[in-house]
């Protein structure tokens, strides 16, 4: 039976991967991607059916434990945020060799006019490059619908599949109708067992598969249906669009578009409908959300004969998110009537909670190291990365999930001390456990605050995989234990806190400082459920 | 027939669940909608906003375009300025009059209100105080809801009551009951002043 809901295109995708029988998703945390998972770990369907749902330490670890359950026989989904697909590329690419077995997609979503991220990779590239093919819907509806055939295409060609979303589809909700459930498959095992093997002998026989497949698969991008290719009477112009590029087009055509578009939601470029265009077309405009994908393959070396519009010639801005405005603006049309902007308003940029354990820590640490004009702080990414800001300014960079404490290695071996890192305890049992083992190794001269809240606050409160164990951790890689400290970040703690900062700056090797008190959104969270459970 | 709102305000104000009631009307009405929301870095104490659309059309973008917005509803009023190059010239200003100050500099609250008042079509309303006099003090969002309700054409106040009643139904008769309470408090005040 069809039913009507109101959904998160995240959600959509959930909950179409459920349908579709799903046996486990597989993530790490990162804005715009985590409502995908946050919904299954509610859903019935999930608990009824036992479909795994737990976070995985980081996108790495996510993609390789989906690649063994799509080894296994059964329907996997793996999703993130676009630099995630950096931290697991090793792992997506090589899943290109080995192929699926059962249905494996992994969903990348991207984040233009970085809202939340430190860039605006388009992870499409990452599909080009892998032999893989990539769906990107245009509406909440065909993320729920478009999952399914996902999963369907991966199985029946034996390959991954990336879906990929952009923050404005991820986060925005629309009605959906939804279909009926379908079981989750049984064990079974690969059919090709040898190609899972990625010694040299294996991966050159599956290298010449794939380049023959990756034709197939376009092939399928031009036939399947997913690619329209819309006629239209004006054939001054036609217009290519990208996911939901589409619906910015149309908003500015209510009444239909008056040139040919072909609306892309499935990749490899379906070459034949874009030579149709360019035949029939005088010039061509694409409009794609994120980088010029298909505006670079169009353009190739050589320029050919017809004029292509897009990102690069400046028809639409070279970065940032599209909008209806700037494509309203590259289609020639006039602004509409409006106010003009208002004079008194100033920019509020977010801040660290009042009462937040980081500002007491940074607090803290700001205090030391005033005495110290030589010292270099290196953060991580987190809401503590907003310790950068007024008031507390209180590192110097900040690059990717890890990075902290492994520049601070390179900092020390350079001569520079005090050196110190900043680093949460999600992202340090993501990417910094491994920095900790090299600075242990190297007997690097640094000091590691882990800025501990007990969970993955940045994007809302999931648990974090260290949880109660970060000491052990750090014992195990082997941090000298009288060299891990543990401070409570409160003001009345300032002294105390200081002292040990200062010790442990002035030791001549590796020591580490875990600043730990409960995040205050999640403890007011705990505390409200405590009293529930009361009455 | 269709509105474009933009529901402003600051992270943690409660601008979600005015969205979902609206939404909740529309499902069950059968209005097409699209709702684009902020989440992640921006909700830690900055300026929030959602895209709401409502049609008896199918609507192509999840963003509204410069001029065309017919409804800003915010619940900080410096945050509702922020918008205005979104709204069309008969658009309408629903806002609260109560400051959320948590940045340095924070631009006089007389130019503030009066450049609100320039822009015509504008509903100023202290939601926190009518929220206290009804003894609805945690509800002040609804309030907003009940004073937007007065020019959200495509949805009656019924409708809306009927989403209040169902989206809060978990939390018990009682929380319902001052929503309710708050939601027609601000209806009856935009009546009165608009």
């Amino acid at each position: 039976m069809k039913t009507k809901h109101l959904l998160l295109g995240d959600e959509a995708l959930a909950l179409g991967a459920l349908h579709a029988g799903l046996s486990g998703v597989w993530a790490y945390p990162g804005t715009p991607s985590t409502e995908i998972t946050e919904f299954i770990q509610k859903s019935e369907i999930a608990r009824d059916g036992n479909v795994h749902c737990l976070w995985s330490a980081n996108e790495k670890t996510a993609m390789e434990e989906a690649l063994g359950m799509s080894y296994a026989g059964k329907r996997a989904l793996v999703c993130m945020k676009h630099v995630g697909m950096n931290v697991c590329a090793d792992a997506f690419v090589n899943s290109a060799v080995t192929g699926a077995n059962g249905g494996l997609v992994v969903v990348a979503c991207d984040d233009p006019s970085m809202h939340s991220s430190q860039n605006e990779q388009d992870s499409r590239f990452y599909a080009d490059f892998a032999m893989m093919p990539c769906f990107e819907p245009a509406s909440q509806q065909e993320a729920y619908d478009m999952v399914q055939r996902a999963f369907d295409y991966s199985e029946k060609n034996c390959i991954p599949v990336l879906m990929r979303l952009t923050t404005r589809m991820a986060h925005s909700r629309a009605i959906v109708e939804t279909s009926e459930q379908r079981q989750q498959n049984d064990i079974h095992f690969p059919k090709n067992p040898r190609q899972w093997v990625t010694l040299p002998v294996n991966a050159r026989v599956r290298n010449d598969q794939l380049v023959k497949d990756i034709l197939a698969f376009e092939e399928d991008a031009c036939t399947m249906g997913q690619n329209k290719y819309i006629d239209g009477k004006d054939h001054s112009m036609g217009i290519i669009t990208c996911g939901i590029a589409y619906n910015y087009l149309m908003e500015n055509y209510p009444d239909g578009c008056p040139f040919p578009v072909l609306k892309l939601t499935q990749y490899p470029l379906p070459k034949k409908l874009v030579r149709k265009m360019a035949a029939e077309c005088k010039s061509i405009m694409v409009i794609e959300e994120g980088q010029p994908l298909v505006e670079k393959i169009l353009r190739g070396v050589l320029d050919t004969p017809v004029e292509i519009k897009g990102r690069l010639d400046g028809t639409l801005p070279r970065t940032g998110e599209l909008n209806p405005d700037c494509v309203r603006a590259a289609l020639g049309m006039a602004p509409l009537e409006t106010h003009a902007a208002a004079q008194n308003t100033v920019p509020r940029p977010p801040a660290l909670c009042q009462g937040c354990g980081h500002r007491d820590f940074y607090t803290a640490l700001n205090n030391v190291l005033k005495n110290y004009e030589t010292a270099r702080v290196f953060a991580d990414i987190g809401c503590y990365t907003l310790g950068w800001l007024a008031p507390f300014h209180a590192f110097q960079t900040c690059v990717e999930m890890g990075a902290s404490l492994t520049m601070a290695i390179g900092a020390s071996k350079s001569g520079v001390h005090p050196s110190v890192a900043v680093i949460g305890d999600s992202t340090f049992t993501h990417s910094g456990m491994t920095g900790l083992l090299d600075a242990v190794n190297k007997n690097a001269n640094m000091t590691l605050c882990i800025s501990d809240n007990l969970t993955t606050g940045m994007t809302g409160g999931q648990d974090s995989a260290g949880t109660g164990r970060l000491e052990q951790i750090c014992y195990g890689v082997g941090v000298d234990p009288a060299h891990v400290r543990v401070i409570v970040p409160l003001p009345k703690n300032y002294p105390d806190m200081e002292r040990v900062i200062d010790e442990e700056i002035n030791y001549n090797g590796v020591s580490v400082i875990i600043a730990r008190r409960e995040c205050i959104q999640t403890a007011k969270r705990h505390a409200k459920a405590r009293a529930n459970a009361k009455k | 027939m269709k509105q474009d709102i933009i529901l402003c305000g600051v992270g943690g104000q409660g601008i979600l669940s005015i969205a979902t009631i609206i939404g909740w009307a529309a499902l069950k009405e059968g209005i097409h909608l699209k709702q684009a929301e902020v989440h992640g870095m921006s909700q830690r104490g900055g300026d929030v906003q959602s895209n709401l659309r409502l049609s008896t059309e199918p609507i192509a973008s999840d963003l509204i375009a410069h001029g065309s917005c017919d409804l800003i509803i915010s619940l900080e009023p410096m945050e509702a300025l922020r918008y205005v190059q979104y709204l069309n010239p008969k658009g309408w200003v629903i806002t609260n009059t109560e400051p959320f100050v948590n940045i340095p500099n924070y631009p006089e609250m007389e130019n503030v209100n009066q450049e609100l008042k320039k822009l015509g079509n504008v509903i100023m309303i202290d939601v926190d105080a009518i929220a206290k006099e009804v003894k609805s003090p945690r509800s002040a969002n609804m309030v907003l809801l009940g004073a937007a309700a007065s020019v959200l054409e495509m949805l009656k106040p019924e409708q809306l009551l009927e989403g209040i009643s169902n989206v809060f139904a978990s939390k018990g008769e009682a929380i319902v009951e001052t929503n309710i309470a708050a939601f027609k408090a601000g209806y009856e005040f935009a009546q009165k002043n608009k």
